[in-house]
């Protein structure tokens, strides 16, 4: 990208982007964003990845080998926090930055400059958070749920930090949505009513208004937790009249929306990929929009179903189960519609479509993961067990992940103006799959077996499938490695890539030229 | 958790049964009514996953081997069908329904507040439990004793390796047995998965759990809600015992507390043997926190060698080890542990890693302190 760029650059010195650093630093240009967007998203994929790799490692056999328990702790709330802010959610604004003004015809995002400033936040909220590991008494030990009291009276004085780093994370996340919001609302081309724009730009625009509902609430519930650390308040101490349960609700509420803010883009990216490979338009584009929306309602509704162990009235236990298995009916329709686009399609098995695939089959393992934690009787076995953390992982590795790399290998082409290496993407799937399969299948067994989650060490019974599930995880992580070298000489030397890479795919991105010029679109395209 | 003591603990917890197939997949069915409707809710819910990931991924995987490109197939153009999206609306709703019948069944029987032939309370604290028979008068904590050699693999694993306790928590079989859950840091989570018994311990409040459990035998879980450094290492033991033996152990237990109580206190304690109590007690209750040698972790945990309350007036130090520090992860100790143990560990601290006060703090001086006499 960078040769292509510059060379274009020296023609329209006007309008091409700054010389150096500086085109980084002051950018506003929605392309030069999103790529800092995802450059960040895969750099801080890979250092949580690294601690996935720490806690598989010490949980390859029983007793404790590497690391102290203290230390294993902060490595499980860090790989928590660092893949949910760090990898997945800038993965999703980096991919809106770049394809929503490309999809709906328009010639960069609408806040140019506050878009400049979400993304530079971002960088300096991270530092601040790692820097916590080297501080004394430690990061961050208590989870990336973070529940009061240990995050609170009992947590490290790095807690502080922690704090600033998610309000400047939340702050990033509010004005990304903002932005996102605005340029779909504002800037669509003449003629792209709501109902005529792609799924990608629908189901963003949905978990845009999600973000802007939840991040204040985070905001929140970590002030809050500030101020029982710092300034002598109760919110969360019940020798003061607080409530350490209070806390939990506050964040889940902030919590399970922001389950839907990592998969919601995903379902837009599948619903983009699917339709391409399979030639044939998506099935059933209304019961699409309308079940996202309904996912996103219901979501507000369900938050309780983390918390069915903490002692809810009876009426709360049944009013959170059958909300959550209400959520399984708009997910179904979704999954449906993926299945019946593929029937008597003309498929082909392109990198992206492997993806796109295995997104379906393996979120849906996920979804009814989901579906057995939402019965509460059941889930008092499940709480807080591996069968959880196999959930979890189901949804946001093979679910978010997969869709993420999926969208990377189908606009790369339009990004870069080269053809990645079929070859080595294929392989690269391949092991992928394998591997998450490896490690994440085992734990429904351990989970079920007994084996409680964020512990550092567990009973000889759990042996063997943790060994499995390290190895597994070995597997994933380092096939990675594939992907940015499949980027890097996809940007160095990939061949040509044609305007429309692949024969099936529509919208208005693919009549744009690959790679699509600095400034796209400024004339807005005409839909019909 | 248990210091470094040999093989001894092993043999705390009783007889251990038969380890657990390490290859086992699914939910163990339990040994109570309860777990058994759970299982059965489990495996139901199960089958239905299963039906619907086969007829979903049986069409998936038919397209994905007949409608490709590569065979000629060539793309329909249907991409909109009411009926059918009207169908796989409605057929997962009344698959729900289906469900949420039993589940809310079970869940009411779960909720039953009746209470029950026994009430334990059942208090979590960093990092054990405390076990409270609210009719009984028996009190007592319940600590990991799996050595700290086998941890560190210095010595090989037993058979119940970190799933093993100094006391479990005794029952009789057949009896409705109570719990109050609470806890007195942060929250905990007992959960013994035959009994399919899982609620948190929140600190402030009291939680609500009931079983009853036919068969006798020893029942194993762990904490299941992060409660910090060692949460990995605090287990929940249960041993059902028939009725009648169930009551020769709760007068035996009464009999020794009372006796232990006595002797300590008519005894005139030495310097020597309140060093040699008082290491013990310290490995047990503070080391996990304030580190074997007393040099504490920074900025944390505060270090006791040559800290100074620790070489302050034993007044304060005695204020400090008995009541906590309000707003730290210090606990009071004065319930946990008894004027004896109090005063053995005081004195091994103030006399230990070079602090060498000289010295004797007395059960009697506890006593005093904490205003029993």
């Amino acid at each position: 990208m960078t040769t292509a760029t510059t060379a274009e650059g020296s023609q329209a010195a006007h309008h091409g982007p700054a010389p150096g650093l500086s085109r980084w630093l002051f950018t506003t240009n929605h392309k030069d964003i999103g790529t800092l967007y995802l450059v960040f998203s895969l750099s801080l994929f890979m250092v949580g990845g690294v601690m996935a790799l720490l806690i598989r490692a010490e949980l390859f056999q029983p007793g404790l080998q590497l690391v102290q328990p203290e230390f294993f702790n902060q490595m499980t709330t860090m790989h928590g926090l660092i893949m949910v802010f760090g990898a997945v959610m800038p993965a999703f604004v980096g991919l809106a930055n770049w394809q929503v003004p490309l999809m709906i015809g328009a010639p960069d995002m609408a806040l140019p400059r506050l878009n400049n400033w979400s993304f530079w936040i971002l960088p300096f909220a991270f530092a601040l958070m790692i820097s916590t590991l080297f501080m004394e008494g430690g990061a961050p030990n208590f989870g990336w749920t973070f529940y009061a009291p240990l995050s609170t009276t009992y947590a490290p004085p790095s807690v502080t930090y922690f704090i600033f780093a998610v309000h400047m994370m939340g702050i990033s996340s509010i004005m990304g949505a903002i932005n996102i919001i605005a340029t779909i609302l504002n800037m669509r081309a003449p003629g792209m009513t709501l109902m005529k724009m792609p799924l990608f730009v629908w189901n963003w625009l949905i978990t845009a208004f999600l973000l802007i509902a939840v991040m204040p609430v985070l905001a929140g519930v970590v002030t809050m937790m500030l101020l029982d650390v710092h300034f002598g308040t109760s919110f969360f101490n019940a020798a003061g009249g607080g409530d350490p349960v209070l806390f939990q609700h506050i964040f889940w509420f902030f919590g399970h929306p922001e389950v839907y803010i990592m998969i919601l883009p995903a379902f837009g990216i599948i619903s983009q990929i699917i339709p391409t490979f399979a030639r044939k338009r998506v099935f059933g584009y209304a019961s699409m929009v309308y079940a996202t929306a309904a996912i996103a309602v219901l979501s507000f509704i369900v938050w309780a179903h983390h918390m069915f162990t903490v002692g809810l009235p009876l009426v709360g236990e049944l009013f959170f189960m059958f909300t959550t298995m209400l959520i399984a009916v708009p997910t179904g329709v979704k999954i449906f519609n993926w299945v019946a686009t593929l029937f008597r399609g003309s498929m082909t098995f392109e990198t992206p479509m492997l993806f796109a695939l295995a997104f379906v089959v393996l979120f849906t393992i996920g979804g009814f993961s989901g579906l057995m934690l939402a019965i509460a009787p059941a889930d008092f076995q499940y709480h807080d067990t591996y069968f959880v953390v196999a959930h979890f992982h189901y949804v946001l590795v093979p679910g978010a992940i997969f869709s993420i790399i999926a969208a990377t290998y189908y606009w790369l082409p339009k990004w870069t103006g080269r053809m990645y290496n079929e070859t080595m993407g294929k392989v690269h799937f391949w092991l992928s799959f394998i591997g998450v399969n490896l490690t994440f299948f085992p734990m429904h067994f351990i989970g079920l077996a007994g084996m409680p989650r964020r512990i550092p060490d567990y009973a000889l019974q759990f042996a063997d499938f943790n060994m499995v599930a390290s190895l597994g995880a070995f597997l994933f992580g380092f096939s990675q490695l594939l992907l940015i070298y499949n980027i890097v000489r996809c940007v160095r030397d990939g061949r040509g890539a044609p305007a429309r890479p692949w024969d099936g795919a529509e919208g208005l991105e693919w009549e744009l030229p690959s790679p699509a010029p600095y400034h796209t679109h400024q004339t807005p395209p005409r839909v019909d | 958790m248990k210091p470094v003591h040999g093989g001894l603990l092993f043999l705390a917890a009783g007889a251990s049964p038969p380890l657990l197939a390490a290859w086992e997949v699914n939910l163990p069915i339990g040994v109570t009514a309860i777990s058994r409707s759970v299982h059965d809710l489990h495996m139901l819910i199960f089958w239905v996953c299963v039906a619907i990931g086969v007829v979903l991924f049986g069409i998936m995987g038919w397209a994905l081997v007949r409608h490709r490109k590569s065979k000629g197939f060539k793309p329909h153009k249907f991409h909109e069908h009411p009926g059918l999206e009207v169908l796989w609306t409605l057929i997962p709703a009344a698959i729900l329904v289906f469900m949420a019948i039993p589940s809310a069944a079970t869940l009411i029987e779960m909720y039953d507040r009746d209470e029950g032939d026994l009430t334990v309370r059942i208090t979590g604290y960093q990092w054990k439990w405390r076990y409270t028979y609210l009719d009984e008068e028996i009190d007592f904590f319940s600590n990991l004793s799996t050595p700290q050699n086998q941890i560190n693999n210095l010595t090989e694993k037993g058979d119940n390796y970190l799933l093993e306790v100094d006391r479990p928590l005794v029952i009789p079989a057949g009896k409705k047995v109570r719990f109050l859950l609470t806890a007195n840091d942060v929250i905990h989570s007992w959960w013994v998965p035959a009994l399919a018994v899982k609620k948190d311990a929140i600190p402030g409040f009291i939680n609500e759990a009931w079983t009853r459990v036919d068969e006798p035998g020893i029942y194993r879980g762990q904490c299941t809600e992060l409660c910090g450094r060692l949460h990995g290492f605090m287990p929940v033991v249960v041993e059902v015992k028939p009725e009648a033996e169930y009551q020769q152990w709760v007068a035996a237990t009464r009999a020794e507390a009372e006796a232990a109580k006595s002797a300590a206190q008519a005894k005139d304690w030495t310097l020597a043997e309140l060093m040699a109590r008082g290491e013990t007690v310290y490995q047990q209750s503070c080391s996990a926190c304030h580190q074997a040698g007393g040099e504490g972790v920074p900025n944390v945990f505060p270090a006791l060698k040559g800290s100074a309350v620790v070489t302050g007036p034993i007044a304060e130090h005695i204020e400090v080890v008995a009541f906590g520090k309000t707003n730290t992860a210090m606990q009071a100790f004065a319930d946990q542990l008894g004027a004896v143990d109090l005063a053995a560990v005081i004195t091994y601290e103030r006399n230990a890693w070079g602090n060498d006060s000289g010295d004797r703090v007395t059960p009697a001086q506890i006593n005093q302190a904490l205003g029993k006499e």
